[in-house]
This record gives structure tokens, C-alpha cells and sequence, in this order.
């Protein structure tokens, strides 16, 4: 796996095209579509039917070593050869992936590696766990610099085990609602998924083929606790816009007026309502390069009070067209983690400094680290002097 | 001044409930639909049923001579038979009367359901006891009645506590455990507990169960039964025939109602579809002419708007119901019109050929058949649009006020979907009136009940309507009976064109 070194870019839409929203109850689902389709990237689904699925990251499956651990009920298959990608869409590939292990009554899959080379033209990758892996190892090694206050354990073993947890779609009866009612475009490629007019999830593939088999599967992905935090809001209005009276005096006019609306509405979506993920800077690192296209895991600024999403985007290297983007909106304790991480490795992980740059005291930064769920970076007795001094002021 | 702007308004509430609840009573039965569960349907329809008994209850029974649709009619006897004490004096006789002719005229099947249905809600009053055994007597063919509908019609004869006088009695209470029945039917229905022989003289869904009792292979049994399958039968056993043993069931395509033999079009393979083609166009073209020729429909320059998305595939309940109807309202306004263009949401070669997908775009084709000019413009579709979303409710509107104030081109919205949260099908705005349809055929009805959902017309205007349709409800019923008419001649029924016969006799043995 080539780790390149990470580049700031924003994402945008270019050569897709954003549909008026279809609205259920609060979910407002906005269909992308893509005018020019050139068929020679095609995704498939593989499903595992595991309890649980453990990727090796580095060095063999079997061996001892940096260990992913997930329920991963589904793969993407993605083929980039002409001959192969009719061959990957007319089959069921059923070429065994990993080990499959029986522990008592359940299952177990070993698998190698996030994104794995099957043929010269076919890679096999875990969709959005690859992004989560991504940031899950963000300072996984732990402090680099041995300053006293931190554990032994933290020193020796870094952040592991690294755990965060995320909501699968049918945790969801509404979102299965939203789905089954959902109506596809022909064009369709993917889709924003909004539960109560803020962005959970965005989806888009290469092909409306692959996009209408992988609509349902969408259930059994993960996302972020939004989904079901924002549950008991009141539900969305459709939002059509209107139509300017004065301007109409013939036929011809109100249709003018109709493409108007439409366009109104993708500009909406571009500019106000996909703000965070599309018109932010994005941090991206390639992780694989397949042929013509690259396969890039990014992340946002972990600012606490803007919106964060972490994904995992296939770019074509001759345009940047997005070919595959999937996203996971984080929660605000999952952002307050990454970013309290960010903060200290930023001051070498020197606690004092880390204080100086975000204003406050060295106490109450341990408190506010411990707080944030990281329960053993720290020496006990540290711990404790920190938390009598932050209860005594 | 202040008394009358209140009876104004009165009666505009009075309008719009009556308008709203007939068009529930086209669209509504109670199932499962695309957007909204069954539950919820069912929920919604019955509140609209108690509320306008409780307030407008002649007019709630005299929409049973609207036209509506065979639950909602079910539904209107069961709750006049329970709240009869309410009745007052002057409208008994003409209450009664529908109620007698609505159980005439509802398929067998329903009518004994309601029956049945008397005695589980315990409705059990005088004229409840009439009307069953009026009904039960009318029955042109009682034995075939006792023998296929043996349980309810028990229940009914329990209930209404019945004398039946003949073997009825017996067979009823006692089957086949009785030693011999001097009725032919009926002792083809004893005989066919013992001897695999008499079994296929009985009615089909009696003879299925008794031909798995005596393990008669289901190809043999199909084949041997055929004679004995009514229309809607053979149409159902169609596929399951195939696939038991290749046998072919013949049906006669042209003679099945037009809706029905729409959604059986729709139900083939698109391989079965593509070689039956021909056929199926033919039937089609073939049962539409006879559809108007005897409801007769003339239009002049007509488009209509049909909504091909995916979410007119219906429910499991309505299989691809939304659909059906639009492609059987294709062919029947297609031979109705002097002119006729089709615009659907999402651009099919051949609408016989295609299925539902795709967005709700109605704003493009309705600009569109706009565009062509015609008199008549007729949307059939569920009325959700989201492409964008209301815009048709704007577009109409501007349409309307700014570039057609002369109402030149008339628009009216059939929609075949009930929307349990607004009690009503769903419309397109305000300036086009929406109408429920249950089937195609009962188009040339909507169409004329049309501008009461438009408000245009005042409430007395729907009242005499409505009337008139009793009327020639009840003419018709008389007529068939040969009996003179319950209300005497006092009232004419002017400029009101006679109606579809619902196509009962088709659907029945």
C-alpha cells in the first residue's frame, strides 16, 4: 500500500449534477447524477456473512500485527479493464477472500489488508472502513517524546486499542423507509443522504448501473450517530423554490422558469447545503494507485465547531472527476478526540505548550483529554492532581 | 350580513367535505399503498366515513350511487345498518332502497361479506334483518350461492335468524354429513367429500380445497376444472398454471375489464410481453371500445400527462396498481379523443412494454402537452411530484392566472392513490381540481364529477347530482328487477347521461 504524502484539496462535484431532494420525514435524500458515464470503472458488491472481520494492515493475515476489527457485512469489487468489468457486472464473484474462521457459534473472517489487488485490473476494498482505519491510526503511535505525565502503558502501546463506535443504517427504520421510497434517476450515481437538513452521508459511484444495485445495500453500511440523534426532529419541508410570476408570458417562459428552479436548487446544494464536505479544504493521502485512477482517503479539519466528515474518494488522474466518494460524518466526540490529538502532536506532545496554544491550563487540558475518552494516556496520580486542581477552582 | 357570510361559509365546508370524501371513496380500499401502510389507510378512511355520517348523512348515503368503489359502498352499508335509529323519517324509504340496490349490484363475494361483517360488528336491527333476507331471496341461482359461499351465508341466515324452507337448511347446518340431497349441486357437494368425480362439478373455489383433500395432482385438476372457472379466475390462475405443468388456460382477453386486463398485462414477464404483444394490444383496444360503448365518452383535442415512476409500482397490496391505470387510461382516452398524445414522465417506446422507474418529472411532460394546445389536459398520477418538487402546483397556477385566464385549456388530475395523512388523493395545487379513480373505466364518472372538486360548482348543484344518480341507480336496479321504481316519478334526472354499469357480470361467474 504506496502511502503518499497528504495534500490539501476540496472535493466539488465536477461533471456531476445534483436532482431536486426527495423528502421522508426528515431524511432529505438529494440524488447526483451523472450526465457523462464512461463504463470503464465499474463497482460490485461481495457480501461476507461474518459476525466479524478482522483486516491485517500490515504483514500476514495470520501473523501478529496491526489488527483492523469490524463487522463488515459488504466489500466493493471495483474492475477498470474493459473485458473485465463486463465479466465483474455479468457474475457473482464468490473467489473466497481472507479465511473464515468458526469461534464457538460464530464466524470470523481474517482478511488481508483494507484494499487488496485481486487481478492486474480488479482491486477488492472495505468501503468506509478504509476511511475509518484512516482515522482511527490518526496518532495511533501514541507520544513520541517521553514526557513524564503519560502512562507507561501509552508510552510502550501508543493509543491501541483505538475504539470508535457508528450506527449501521438499519439501526434506522425511517432511513429503510426513505430508501424503499426513494426514487432513482436514470443517470443516478449516487446520493447525499441529509437527516434533518444536515448532511450525514455522501455516496457516488462511476456507473447508474452499479448505483442502482449498491441503493439497498445502503443499509447495512455504517454512519455517523447523527442518524439516530437527530431522530425526534421535526420533519423537512421539500424545498422547490418558486416561480417568479412577473417573469412568465408564454409557454416558453415557464420552462425557463422550471430549469431555473432546478438550477436554483443545485446551486443550493453546492454552496449551502453540502458546504462542509464540498467547499471545505480537505486533507487527502492516496492510498492506491489503480491504473488511471487514484484511490484517496481524506478527512476534514477537525475543527470542533465547523462540521467533519472522514472518506475514502477514487479520483481519475486525467481530470480529477470523482469516480467513488463515500463519507462518514463524525460525531462531535468523535471530532473532539481527533482533534485534542491533533493539538498535542502538534506541540510535540508536550502538555504545557499544547495548553499555551489552545488557551487554557495544563490541568485542565488532562482533564479535558480524559474526558474526551482517552482513559489511560496518563499517569494515575497526574490524573488525579489535575482533576483535585480543575474541582478546587 | 354577518348570518349570511356563515351560511357561505357553511356551505363551502359542506362542499369541500363531500367533495373530499367522494374522491376518498374512488381511490380508497383500505390497502396498503406505496407511501402510506395499510393501517394508516385504514385509520384515515374510517375517520372520513364516521364524520360525514355524523354530519351530512343523506348525502353520505346517496354517494353510494357516485360511482365509488366496491369497499368504500361496503363500508357505507355497514355504517347506515349500524346507525339506523338516526335515519330521518322522510329519507327511510330512499335509504333503504340504496342500501338494497347497493347490495344487488356489489360482486356476490362482497356483498356476502358485508353480511358476514352485520353479524361480527353485531349490527342486528329490524331492517338489517330485511335487508338480508330481501338480499338473500333476490339471489338468482340460491343452491350455487349455498354451495359457494356456504359460511357467510350461514352466518347471514344465523344472524337474520332465516327460514329457509328448502334443503338449504340442512345443507347449511349439516354438509355433506347428510345422506342425500334430492338438489343437484348440492349433492354433487355432498358426493364430492367421498368420490373424486363430483368434485369437478362444484364452483372452483370449493372444488380446490376437496381436490387437495383426495390428492388430485394440480395440472390434472386444473384442467379438468376449467369449465367451471369464472373470468377473473381464469385470468388469476393464469401464471400458476403454467408453471404447475404447462397447462394452458384459456381466457378469453377481450371480455375482462379494461384496469383488470391492464394490471395483467403488467404482471408478465417482459419476454412474455414482447411475444404477446399483438394480442394484448388487441384486448386492450378491443375492451376499451366496448368500455365506451357503454359509458360513452366524447373529447376533442386531449393530452394526457402519465406518471410512469417508480413509485407507481404500488404496493404489495396494489401490485403496480398506479400504473395499470395509467396505461388502461391511455387506451381509453386515446379512443375517446378526436386528437389524442400521450406524455409520460419518463419518455417509453411502448407503454405495454415498459415498467415503473425513474423520478416523478410531471413539470416537463405537462409543459409539454401543454405546448401541443389541447382542450383537455388529464394528469394520472399519485401526485407526489419531485422534480422539483410542487412545481407543477406554481406552474399550473401561473399557468392559469396569467397565460390561459380564459380557461381554453381545461386540466383535471386523476390520481389512483389515496394519501392516508391528508384524508384525500393528493393533489397539484390549487388550480387543478384532483379526482380519485379507482379504475380506468371510472374516468367519463370523474371526469364529470371533476368540477365540483374544482369548487367551481355550488354545494346545491352537487346535491342535485347526487340525486339524480340515486335515481338512475335506483331506475336501473328496478329496471332489472322488473319492478316499478321505489321513488315514483316526482324527479327527473336531466342532461344526466346513463352511466357505466360497473362491470360486474364480467368479473362474476
Amino acid at each position: 500500500m504506496g502511502r503518499g504524502s497528504a495534500v490539501k484539496k476540496q472535493l466539488g462535484l465536477q461533471g456531476l449534477r445534483v436532482a431536486p431532494s426527495q423528502v421522508y420525514g426528515n431524511f432529505r435524500l438529494v440524488p447526483v447524477l451523472r450526465d457523462m458515464v464512461r463504463g470503464d470503472l465499474r463497482m460490485t458488491q461481495r457480501k461476507y456473512k461474518d459476525d466479524l472481520a478482522v483486516v491485517s494492515l500490515g504483514g500476514e493475515p495470520m501473523a501478529p500485527g496491526l489488527k483492523y476489527a469490524s463487522y463488515i457485512p459488504h466489500g466493493l469489487v471495483m474492475s477498470w479493464d474493459k473485458q473485465q468489468v463486463e465479466a465483474a457486472v455479468e457474475t457473482r464473484l464468490t473467489k473466497p477472500d481472507g479465511k473464515q474462521l468458526k469461534v464457538g457459534p460464530f464466524s470470523l473472517r481474517v482478511m488481508h489488508r483494507m484494499v487488496r489487488r485481486e487481478d492486474r485490473q480488479q482491486l477488492r476494498l472495505l468501503p468506509l472502513h478504509l476511511a475509518m482505519e484512516g482515522f482511527l491510526a490518526l496518532h495511533f503511535a501514541g507520544p513520541e517524546i517521553a514526557w513524564h505525565e503519560y502512562s507507561r502503558e501509552s508510552l510502550s502501546r501508543g493509543l491501541s486499542p483505538r475504539i470508535e463506535q457508528s450506527v449501521p443504517g438499519w439501526a434506522n427504520a425511517a432511513f429503510a423507509q426513505a430508501l424503499r421510497v426513494f426514487e432513482i434517476h436514470e443517470q443516478q450515481v449516487g446520493m447525499l443522504i441529509y437527516r434533518a437538513d444536515v448532511l450525514l452521508s455522501a455516496f457516488i459511484l462511476a456507473h447508474p448501473d452499479d448505483y442502482r444495485a449498491l441503493h439497498q445495500p445502503m443499509l447495512e453500511d455504517f454512519y455517523g450517530e447523527l442518524l439516530l440523534q437527530y431522530g425526534f426532529l421535526e420533519e423537512v419541508t421539500p424545498l422547490g423554490g418558486s416561480i417568479h410570476e412577473q417573469r412568465v408570458s408564454s409557454l416558453k417562459d415557464l420552462r425557463a422558469e422550471v430549469a431555473r428552479l432546478r438550477q436554483d436548487w443545485a446551486d443550493f446544494v453546492q454552496d449551502v447545503m453540502g458546504e462542509g464536505l464540498l467547499k471545505t479544504d480537505v486533507t487527502a493521502t492516496p492510498v492506491y494507485e489503480a491504473g488511471p485512477f487514484t484511490l484517496e482517503r481524506f478527512i476534514t479539519s477537525l475543527e470542533p465547531s465547523a462540521e467533519n466528515h472522514i472518506g475514502e474518494m477514487i479520483l481519475r488522474e486525467e481530470d480529477g472527476t470523482i469516480e467513488y466518494l463515500k463519507t462518514y460524518r463524525l460525531s462531535a466526540a468523535q471530532t473532539r478526540r481527533a482533534y485534542l490529538l491533533k493539538q498535542l502532536a502538534a506541540a510535540g506532545w508536550n502538555l504545557d505548550d499544547a495548553a499555551l496554544n489552545l488557551r487554557t491550563t495544563k490541568a485542565e487540558l488532562i482533564v479535558r483529554i480524559h474526558n474526551a475518552g482517552f482513559d489511560h494516556l496518563f499517569k494515575p496520580e497526574v490524573l488525579e492532581q489535575a482533576q483535585r486542581h480543575q474541582s478546587r477552582r | 350580513m354577518k348570518e349570511l357570510a356563515v351560511a357561505l361559509r357553511a356551505e363551502q365546508v359542506a362542499r369541500e367535505d363531500l367533495v373530499m370524501f367522494v374522491n376518498a371513496c374512488f381511490s380508497c380500499t383500505g390497502q396498503h399503498e406505496f407511501y402510506n401502510d395499510a393501517r394508516g389507510q385504514a385509520v384515515s378512511i374510517e375517520f372520513l366515513h364516521e364524520y360525514i355520517l355524523g354530519n351530512y348523512r343523506r348525502l353520505y348515503t346517496r354517494t353510494l350511487a357516485a360511482g365509488i368503489n366496491h369497499f368504500n359502498r361496503a363500508q357505507i352499508v355497514l355504517n347506515l345498518l349500524a346507525t339506523g335509529r338516526d335515519t330521518p323519517a322522510a329519507d327511510r324509504r330512499e335509504e333503504g332502497a340504496l342500501i338494497a340496490a347497493t347490495l344487488r349490484a356489489l360482486p356476490p363475494p362482497r356483498a356476502y361479506r358485508v353480511l358476514e361483517l352485520l353479524r361480527s360488528r353485531r349490527i342486528n336491527n329490524r331492517r338489517s334483518r330485511a335487508i338480508i333476507r330481501e338480499f338473500v331471496a333476490g339471489r338468482p341461482d340460491p343452491d350455487f350461492d349455498a354451495v359457494k359461499y356456504r359460511s357467510k351465508l350461514r352466518s347471514a341466515v344465523v344472524h337474520a335468524h332465516l327460514k329457509l324452507g328448502d334443503e338449504r337448511g340442512p345443507f347449511l347446518f349439516h354438509g355433506w354429513r347428510k345422506r342425500v340431497y334430492t338438489r343437484p349441486l348440492l349433492e354433487k357437494f355432498r358426493q364430492a367429500h367421498y368420490t373424486q368425480e363430483a368434485l369437478f362439478e362444484l364452483p372452483f373455489t370449493i372444488a380446490e380445497g376437496l381436490a387437495y383433500k383426495h390428492g388430485i395432482p394440480r395440472a390434472v385438476f386444473l384442467e379438468r376444472i376449467d369449465s367451471r372457472l369464472t373470468q377473473a379466475e381464469r385470468l388469476r390462475l393464469q401464471g400458476s398454471a403454467a408453471r404447475a405443468d404447462g397447462t394452458e388456460l384459456s381466457v378469453d382477453l377481450s371480455r375482462v375489464p379494461l384496469t383488470r386486463l391492464a394490471l395483467y398485462a403488467l404482471s408478465l414477464s417482459p419476454q412474455a410481453r414482447q411475444e404477446r404483444r399483438a394480442e394484448l394490444h388487441g384486448a386492450l383496444v378491443q375492451t376499451t371500445a366496448r368500455t365506451l360503448g357503454r359509458a360513452p365518452l366524447t373529447l376533442g383535442r386531449v393530452a394526457a400527462v402519465l406518471d410512469n415512476s417508480y413509485s407507481s409500482s404500488g404496493s404489495h397490496e396494489k401490485r403496480r396498481r398506479p400504473y395499470g391505470v395509467a396505461l388502461a387510461s391511455h387506451y381509453l382516452l386515446s379512443a375517446a379523443a378526436r386528437e389524442y398524445r400521450a406524455f409520460w414522465t419518463t419518455p417509453v417506446e411502448d407503454p405495454l412494454l415498459n415498467k415503473p422507474r425513474g423520478q416523478t418529472d410531471l413539470a416537463t411532460p405537462l409543459l409539454d402537452a401543454l405546448e401541443w394546445g389541447p382542450d383537455l389536459v388529464v394528469v394520472v398520477s399519485d401526485g407526489y411530484d419531485n422534480g422539483p418538487p410542487n412545481a407543477v402546483a406554481d406552474l399550473t397556477r401561473i399557468f392559469r392566472t396569467r397565460l390561459d385566464p380564459g380557461r381554453r385549456t381545461s386540466i383535471i388530475h386523476a390520481n389512483p392513490v389515496f394519501d392516508s395523512e391528508l384524508f384525500a388523493p393528493r393533489g397539484l395545487g390549487t388550480s387543478v381540481p384532483t379526482v380519485g379513480v379507482r379504475d380506468a373505466e371510472d374516468l367519463p364518472t370523474v371526469l364529470g364529477f371533476a368540477r365540483f372538486a374544482e369548487g367551481a360548482a355550488p354545494l346545491s348543484e352537487l346535491e342535485y347530482y347526487l340525486a339524480a344518480r340515486v335515481r338512475v341507480l335506483l331506475e336501473r336496479d328496478a329496471r332489472k328487477r322488473g319492478v316499478p321504481s321505489p321513488l315514483g316519478p316526482e324527479v327527473s334526472p336531466q342532461g344526466l347521461p346513463e352511466e357505466a354499469e360497473p362491470s360486474l357480470e364480467e368479473e362474476e361467474v
